[in-house]
């Protein structure tokens, strides 16, 4: 398996699949962005409680489960770069952390607009909630760190030690509902027992997620490339590339 | 379709500023780390082909001096 | 795996677990010492083993249901105060404010205020607790037409 995947530990292969991934991420994004937002917003049926103010949920629980979701694939990336000490890897990790910093705003964003009608309040301190917000620190963390050193190779490795530590979060995040006595509600979908969210709700809100992911991928991708330069703007290859016009 | 009228689909139930609030943050959310991605790129992109170009003046001093 | 990277490796899961166990005892902590989140039954018959009661005064937080039909609201102001339950007793809160949406008889709910007799709150902020279902209101009048509706809200055993 190691030696399939080593060769995209140089930098040119990886460049080359970020350029192969791209339009399959581009294109799902763009198609359930658009079917998911119009279903969502226009076609969905109100909820027959929160009438109309439950279709924050859209976008809501998408960008929640990807600012989790992103964040375990940036942890795994600093994992690989503080073992196999992969460079690339490295750069994956910094490419990541915006766009999850990025889905952790707007979950807490949507999830106050969401809040103030339904519970009362923009926010409450409340287990999720709280810790929702520090998944949002440990973000601005690692890029802070990263960008704090001169020395690229330190700057690097801190970045992946936090990415790597503040996993913890995750499932403190993922359980703060049942643990303790959150506002929050529990989780929707992953009820398996009982139907907790209509179909006719459940499917706009799944290609939501898709769309979501897509693109958490695109801009992943558009970063590590970016990053990929950088670190090589001197090698003859980019400089073919670049001089090629690409 | 949900709603009657163009009116009554802004207006949301009532839940209309909470719910174009939402929507609204994350358009801009969701543009400005797309562009801001891509500004990158077109920066990086320039930056080397000025130094490519400076090189390749200096590359041809050289020569000249020689010549 | 070579050693050195058995090492580095062995390294990041010991921090990993190192801090990991730190924020939960942290957490655990914070639990047990600023937990004044009561129910109306813990509040009148006391809470935990040592059945402690909070004292008249202490500012607390306390969830149950709004018992229907209890909702009193003052005409001339936004002065509201109704009875919140959950297996026993009940306990009178007197809000004044404007209350959330979802507010409304039967509905599970946060009160946080200051207890000004045994079983008195003056809350100064009201908060409504939804449940994790989402439905059409046809498929929640079929689903309650067949099915039982779900058992009364309680705060201690759902989430």
């Amino acid at each position: 398996m190691w030696k399939w995947l080593h060769p995209y530990a140089k930098a040119e292969r990886a460049y080359q699949l970020c350029n192969t991934l791209l339009p399959y991420f581009a294109v799902i994004t763009v198609v359930c962005l658009a079917v998911g937002w119009i279903w969502g917003l226009a076609y969905a049926p109100a909820d027959y409680q929160q009438k109309d103010s439950y279709r924050i949920i859209f976008i809501h629980v998408p960008s929640a489960i990807l600012s989790m979701g992103a964040y375990s694939s940036m942890a795994i990336a600093a994992i690989i770069a503080l073992v196999w000490q992969i460079r690339n890897a490295e750069l994956a990790v910094i490419s990541i952390a915006p766009v999850g910093a990025a889905m952790t705003a707007i979950a807490l964003i949507t999830g106050a607009a969401w809040g103030k009608p339904m519970w009362g309040a923009w926010w409450v301190w409340d287990a999720r909630l709280t810790s929702e917000l520090i998944l949002l620190f440990l973000y601005f963390g690692v890029l802070s760190l990263y960008h704090a050193f001169e020395d690229k190779k330190s700057a690097g490795r801190a970045a992946c030690i936090l990415a790597v530590v503040g996993v913890i979060n995750l499932p403190i995040i993922h359980f703060s509902v049942e643990w303790w006595n959150t506002l929050h509600q529990g989780a929707t979908i992953t009820k398996f027992d009982t139907s907790a969210i209509d179909p006719s709700m459940l499917w706009p809100l799944l290609i939501n997620i898709a769309a979501f992911a897509g693109f958490v991928g695109v801009v992943t991708l558009i970063r590590l490339k970016n990053e990929i330069l950088q670190c090589e703007k001197h090698r003859p290859w980019v400089r073919e590339l670049i001089g090629r016009g690409e | 379709m949900q709603f009657e009228s163009l009116s009554e689909f802004l207006a949301m139930g009532g839940y209309g500023f909470y719910v174009w609030l939402s929507f609204g943050s994350c358009s801009v959310i969701l543009l400005a780390i797309f562009l801001s991605s891509l500004r990158d790129s077109k920066k990086l992109r320039n930056e080397v082909r000025a130094q490519m170009r400076r090189e390749e003046r200096i590359k041809k001093a050289k020569q000249q001096e020689q010549v | 795996m070579n050693p050195r990277r058995k090492k580095r490796l062995l390294t990041v899961v010991a921090i990993v677990f190192g801090v990991g166990s730190a924020i939960g005892l942290m957490l655990y902590a914070l639990q047990e010492n600023i937990n004044l989140f009561y129910t109306p039954s813990e509040l009148i018959d006391g809470k935990g083993e040592n059945k402690e009661k909070p004292i008249i005064g202490q500012k607390l937080r306390i969830g149950g249901m709004v018992v229907p039909g209890s909702v009193v609201r003052d005409e001339d102001n936004l002065d509201v105060s109704f009875k919140l339950i959950d297996t026993g007793p009940t306990v009178t809160i007197r809000y004044h404010g404007i209350l959330p949406d979802l507010f409304r008889e039967g509905q599970g709910i946060v009160a946080q205020g200051t207890l000004v007799e045994a079983n008195v709150i003056e809350a100064f902020e009201v908060l409504a607790k939804h449940d994790e279902e989402y439905m059409p209101p046809e498929v929640a009048e079929a689903m309650k037409g067949i099915k039982h509706e779900k058992p009364k809200y309680n705060l201690n055993n759902e989430n």
